[in-house]
């Protein structure tokens, strides 16, 4: 359970890709922090993420967590936009043996879960291969 | 601060343990260990427990458990730390004792995990990641490790039939260990032919759920000597360090960081480097773990932790002995005991008693445990010493 309020404050960041950049030092931070842990700066600006950028690492899940068994196998992955920033996030609409390290992808906005069949239906991003 | 001393170990044989209660479990192992080291009481209780509320619904362990030791309204602590729990409980009493605020307490962990399905099993574990930006997609714990996995083999050429002989040769020790969950020897070829969990990594990379409790019983090391009459164990160095809770914080996904910054600080306390270890027990939750683990302790160099297995390096009759106890793999990882257990291998090898597991004249040993994806690491290292000062 993920709840409404959750997914009410998760919008910024779930539906618009919100990221924060120190104003300080220029660290993006993705999600959004209080304090920046490089130069202890605590003002930061909205910075729209990339929305490209190249599979970092990947799996592919069989055996899936409660919320997640109908999906199984699916893939998720640690993507590294190309504003640099390590984004993780499911990898869809491919099988998974033409996922690679390395190989391109784009963010795409999709359902990801939802709190049973009548709870809140949680959206977000996942990325699809860029070709 | 006060050297200090395990003079005491309990251990039951883990497993699927449905007649047994969490509570029933816990008190055994801590009686066990309370007997062991020949005192008549504790001055305190510090308990290592994951997710009480999530595998029994039972929170407040501190009190719960010291209420079922029976020993009097003595302060109980429950020390929480993911999968590093039993080894953050043991630092806890560590300090205790060290700093003078008590003179005899018990280190314990216990969790009891097949209450519930695998399923929810898998999601209580995965509450060790962050739950907002890594679990909020899928991801579990084989997931994240599986992710650690595939980014150690693109960075140092790691094959799976490498990880299969991690698997291979834990189970190998674990068969000489009476108390372990699956104390049968597997080859690599059959963790190559099991199940997929997380692509690349199979059922028999993953160590299993368990239920099951370990405890040890601290004083000063004055006491010990006065107390003991075999070899004791004395704690040399205890360090704990932290790292970024999201893999994709990390600035390397192949490396486990907190390990490596815990075990600088433990070698220097000590006095000693890797070289003079007689052996390790370390967080093999998974086996491509244990191959990053022993990479950040320094016994192997960084991207050659995949052939130690392998090459016999790690074997019990090795050079360097890796989870002589058959690790997380084959003992079983009920999560909140599994750093106190390290201690309780640590212990019965110190003192001869480890059995067709035992290693020759061991003088030096480390534990090392991990939460999360090693988003914490806690290491202490052990010291064999006689009874008369002086060592």
């Amino acid at each position: 359970m993920i709840g409404s309020a959750r997914s009410w404050r998760e919008k910024p960041q779930r539906y618009r890709y919100q990221a924060a950049r120190c104003s300080g030092c220029g660290k993006v931070f993705f999600p959004p922090r209080v304090v920046c842990d490089k130069c202890r700066g605590r003002s930061f600006e909205t910075q729209v993420l990339a929305g490209s950028g190249v599979i970092e690492t990947y799996t592919v899940i069989h055996i899936a967590p409660s919320g997640f068994t109908d999906e199984a196998p699916y893939a998720v992955g640690v993507i590294r936009l190309d504003d640099g920033v390590r984004i993780t996030g499911q990898i869809v609409d491919c099988k998974p043996e033409e996922l690679a390290v390395g190989a391109r992808v784009r963010r795409e906005f999709r359902k990801v879960t939802e709190d049973g069949p009548s709870g809140v239906i949680h959206y977000g991003y996942k990325f699809v291969p860029e070709s | 601060m006060r050297d200090v001393a395990v003079i005491g170990v309990g251990m039951n044989k883990w497993g699927e343990l449905w007649e047994l209660s969490h509570r029933d479990i816990w008190t055994s192992a801590a009686l066990d260990a309370i007997e062991d080291a020949g005192v008549d009481h504790v001055d305190a209780m510090y308990v290592g427990c994951m997710s009480g509320g999530l595998f029994v619904g039972q929170e407040h362990l501190g009190a719960m458990l010291a209420d079922q030791l029976g020993m009097g309204p003595i302060p109980g602590t429950r020390v929480e730390s993911a999968c590093a729990s039993g080894g953050l409980a043991l630092r806890q009493a560590y300090l205790a004792v060290a700093s003078g605020a008590h003179d005899i307490v018990l280190a314990s962990g216990v969790e009891k995990m097949t209450d519930v399905d695998g399923a929810a099993a898998t999601y209580a574990l995965s509450t060790a990641a962050d739950q907002e930006y890594e679990c909020f997609h899928g991801l579990t714990f084989p997931g994240l490790y599986a992710m650690m996995a595939r980014a150690h083999m693109e960075r140092y050429g790691t094959t799976i039939e490498q990880l299969a002989h991690v698997a291979s040769k834990n189970h190998a020790n674990g068969a000489k260990n009476p108390n372990a969950q699956f104390p049968m020897k597997v080859t690599p070829e059959q963790v190559l032919a099991s199940p997929m969990v997380a692509d690349p990594l199979r059922l028999l990379d993953c160590s299993p759920i368990t239920d099951g409790a370990a405890a040890v019983v601290l004083v000063p090391l004055e006491m010990a000597r006065k107390l003991s009459d075999g070899p004791i164990v004395r704690i040399a160095a205890s360090a704990h360090a932290t790292d970024t809770m999201a893999l994709a914080d990390r600035a390397e996904i192949s490396a486990i960081e907190s390990t490596a910054r815990a075990a600088e600080q433990a070698y220097k306390a000590a006095g000693i480097g890797p070289d003079d270890l007689s052996f390790c027990e370390v967080h093999d939750c998974f086996t491509i773990a244990e191959v990053m683990v022993i990479e950040a302790l320094g016994l192997v160099e960084k991207g050659q932790g995949g052939q130690a297995a392998a090459s016999g390096l790690t074997a019990l009759d090795g050079k360097r002995p890796v989870n002589p106890s058959g690790g997380l793999k084959s003992k079983g990882h009920p999560v909140g005991a599994t750093g106190i257990a390290q201690v309780c291998e640590v212990a019965e090898q110190f003192r001869g008693g480890a059995g067709e597991r035992q290693l020759d004249d061991p003088h030096w040993a480390l534990t090392q445990n991990m939460g999360g994806t090693g988003a914490s690491s806690v290491i202490h290292i052990f010291e064999r010493v006689g009874r008369e000062a002086g060592r």
